[in-house]
């Protein structure tokens, strides 16, 4: 059985068909890139998946369950599933401690004593000791979006979705944040990242998915797409985009 | 010799340095000017001397400003009590308007229905009509007294507002923190509390202090249902003495407390400002 | 120069015979041939009938025709205006030749303004709400009453000189505000002059009633009322010898009859 199972995914925003029908299947503990231009619907499938966008018609399994039932209680859902952003999305208001504590604490009910050892552990892994009672306006860009990464570990996801997590960050920070993703990958995270690093993407994904107009248009392993796409708005894509 | 010059300054610091002079020299004799002009020519007016001694009177204002103050401090009393009243209901009726849930659908329209209604009647009907009406159903003293039910009139009043301004704070907190937080398996009402109201708040906190200097300023209001705060005090100073003074002595004692508060809301929102840029 | 002449004549004439006074207000007066006079707005019952002075029906509608006529007015020539006391005693221009409206003579107020003589001496008068009725007319038990009054009038100093409440009075802007505090039970008792008093509790606040009056006693800076004229203005001598001559011919007193209740029958406060 899939971790992740999409069949026939429709989701519309007005008139406009962001997602046309999106097949997609993930492995346990695969890395799938979705490629492809701005407004190909990469993002919206992301945001589908995680249940804040809910969608018109087709099926979303976790582990075999439909999630995609109208009426189900998203929270419990969203708590199985991470996703990061490309704003980074960190509560200013709080540390980079707190921003990653609140969600445990409310939703699982875990104190702070409780919950210290192992989010300071997760502060550590990622770099990031010396800035945990930093509130985000202190942190660079890539700090923020290392602590948002790991304010979405804390609740212990089986998935993490990347919403184009490095597009916001200076070409220098890009690298310590994309270190991270491997490093996920080798503790077998299951993970779904929308990215415009091809290079990344042909190094480290399972599976990358060239979408188009709403439609995965084509999918396979990174050599295949990047080395012999049968389509030609495939092509198209990879020249502009590796020029 | 170009470069640095004996006092340590480039050339270009030495320009400045010396715009800098220039300007202040300009504004200092401007205002030397106006402030001569209006100190000579005002008294040259016919009628300075009569107007002086009626509004300006150094007599009647130092014998009536002990008894000023000390009514201000009515107007003190009433805007301590009213002024976290405010906050809260203010705050209860943004939340109502912002209710999703259809159970709360009463709510929502009561929220609204309660700003257009307070924020349409000038205050001063309002401290009448609740002040002076509610009292007339036949409650008890000290129930109908118009300390409350003139607060009241204040703090309803005033919510209308302060809910606005919450709700344009919340309107301000940008949706993308909204999804961050549910994302992370938060549920609606814990979003608003911890991520959307802290932040929202905060963002507000400049124009919410205006509206506590226009509440400090019209606690006055409540003289014409009854409480002798200052500006009844004046008034029957005024009509004693049969001299305007007393007024401006309750001016200088209004202003003492709203200029720096004015000063600090400024401050605060020239900061913000600076930091959302 | 005739004028001077005229003037000079009316003031020999004044001290000889009241009569004789008709040309004192000459080149007085606001405008020439006419007497300016202003009430308040609204004026109340019993001083003005109707809030109509010009129709001359209650006490100081007639009484500011009486003293035109005593200086030679028509009834024609008294014009009437409207005016509150703040528009009365800030400096500049007036509007009027005189301000009528039960305005107390006070020495603080004469620096700033002049009175006339007196033309009607107001006791105060206690006027109780429907639950405080049973109130003796003595200072002890007035002091245990919740208290209002109108903030402008001299019943304030009173309040606080010769009453003395264990409780600060509220005090409000005008007669209708004090009626609806009364109506409202906020406050038990309000001091106004007796015939305002009366009609207050006889027209105005159900179940109201005048338990007393504080004696007019000279001593005591009894409330006189006097018209208000701008600080200096000639005008005040003729109004004097007007009101001198109405009061030595009794007229004032049949005015004061006609208009206003008997007042003797409310207890004197002890």
């Amino acid at each position: 059985m899939p971790k992740l199972d999409l069949r026939g995914v429709v989701k519309q925003f007005g008139d406009h068909m962001v997602c046309n029908g999106i097949d997609l299947v993930v492995e346990e503990g695969q890395m799938v890139c979705l490629i492809g231009a701005s407004g190909a619907g990469k993002s919206t499938l992301l945001r589908c998946i995680n249940l804040l966008e809910p969608i018109e018609d087709g099926a979303i399994y976790l582990d075999g369950q439909d999630i995609s039932v109208p009426g189900l209680n998203p929270q419990s859902v969203r708590a199985r599933i991470g996703i990061v952003f490309q704003s980074f999305n960190l509560f200013p208001h709080m540390t980079a401690l707190e921003n990653v504590m609140l969600a445990p604490r409310r939703v699982r009910g875990q104190s702070r004593a409780q919950l210290l050892p192992e989010v300071k552990a997760l502060f550590e892994r990622f770099g990031l000791a010396d800035r945990m009672n930093k509130y985000p306006d202190q942190l660079s860009g890539g700090q923020q979006q290392r602590v948002a990464i790991v304010r979405a570990l804390a609740m212990k996801p089986e998935v993490m979705l990347f919403d184009e997590i490095t597009s916001a960050l200076d070409p220098q920070l890009v690298g310590e944040v994309l270190d991270v993703l491997l490093m996920l990958k080798g503790q077998g995270m299951t993970m779904v990242m929308a990215t415009h690093e091809m290079g990344f993407a042909r190094q480290a994904a399972d599976k990358v998915c060239f979408l188009k107009d709403g439609r995965i248009v084509e999918e396979g392993p990174p050599q295949s797409i990047f080395e012999t796409p049968t389509q030609d708005a495939t092509q198209r894509f990879l020249a502009r985009a590796l020029k | 010799m170009p470069g640095p010059s004996t006092a340590g300054m480039t050339r270009r610091e030495r320009y400045e340095a010396q715009q800098k002079r220039r300007s202040a020299l300009i504004a200092a004799t401007s205002t030397v000017t106006v402030v001569a002009a209006l100190y000579f020519l005002v008294p040259l007016a016919p009628g300075w001397a009569k107007v002086q001694q009626s509004f300006f009177n150094g007599e009647v204002l130092i014998k009536t400003f002990p008894k000023l103050l000390d009514a201000f401090r009515i107007n003190v009393m009433i805007f301590a009590w009213s002024a976290p009243a405010i906050a809260v209901l203010g705050l209860l009726i943004a939340l109502a308007r912002d209710a999703k849930s259809p159970a709360l659908f009463p709510l929502r329209i009561f929220g609204a229905a309660f700003t257009d209604v307070f924020r349409g009647v000038p205050v001063i009907l309002t401290v009448y009509l609740i002040g002076f009406g509610i009292p007339g159903l036949g409650l008890p003293r000290p129930w109908n007294s118009p300390y409350i039910w003139g607060s009241l009139a204040l703090i309803l009043t005033y919510s209308a507002y302060v809910a606005e301004i919450f709700r344009s704070g919340i309107d301000s907190v940008h949706h993308s923190q909204r999804a961050a937080a549910l994302s992370l398996g938060l549920s609606e009402r814990q979003v608003m509390r911890d991520v959307v109201l802290p932040q929202a708040i905060r963002n507000v906190v400049p124009s919410q202090m205006n509206m506590l200097i226009a509440l400090q300023k019209d606690v006055s209001l409540l003289s014409f249902i009854g409480p002798v705060e200052i500006f009844r005090q004046a008034g029957v100073f005024k009509s004693l003495l049969a001299n305007f003074t007393p007024y401006v002595g309750a001016a200088i004692i209004f202003l003492v407390v709203t200029i720096p508060a004015t000063r600090y809301a400024d401050h605060l929102m020239a900061r913000q400002m600076r930091e959302r840029r | 120069m005739s004028r001077m002449l005229s003037i000079a004549v009316a003031s020999i004439a004044l001290s000889s015979a009241a009569h004789a006074q008709g040309d004192c207000a000459a080149g007085k007066t606001l405008t020439d041939g006419k007497f300016t006079v202003a009430t308040g707005n609204p004026a109340y019952y019993p001083w003005v009938l109707d809030d109509a002075p010009e129709k001359g029906e209650g006490f100081e509608a007639a009484v500011a025709f009486a003293v035109a006529e005593e200086m030679g007015f028509d009834a024609s020539d008294v014009v009437w205006v409207r005016s509150s006391f703040d528009e009365a005693i800030q400096p500049g221009a007036k509007s009027f030749d005189v301000n009528i409206q039960q305005y107390s003579i006070t020495p603080e107020r004469d620096q700033v303004v002049d009175f006339s003589a007196p033309y009607y001496t107001a006791p105060m008068a206690v006027l109780v709400g429907a639950n405080a009725t049973g109130t003796e007319a003595t200072l002890e038990a007035l002091k245990g009453l919740q208290w209002g009054a109108v903030g402008s009038t001299t019943a304030v100093p009173k309040l606080a000189g010769v009453i003395q409440p264990d409780s600060d009075p509220l005090l409000y802007g005008d007669n209708a505000d004090v009626n609806a505090a009364i109506i409202a039970n906020q406050i038990d008792a309000a001091l106004f002059d007796l015939p305002t008093a009366l009609y207050l509790s006889a027209v105005v606040v159900e179940g109201s009633k005048v338990i007393g009056q504080f004696p007019a006693d000279p001593d005591d800076n009894p409330d006189q009322f006097g018209m208000l004229l701008e600080e200096g203005n000639p005008l005040k001598t003729c109004i004097d010898a007007a009101l001198a001559s109405l009061s030595e011919s009794g007229k004032l007193a049949a005015i004061e009859a006609k208009w206003l209740q008997d007042t003797t029958g409310v207890p004197l406060i002890r």
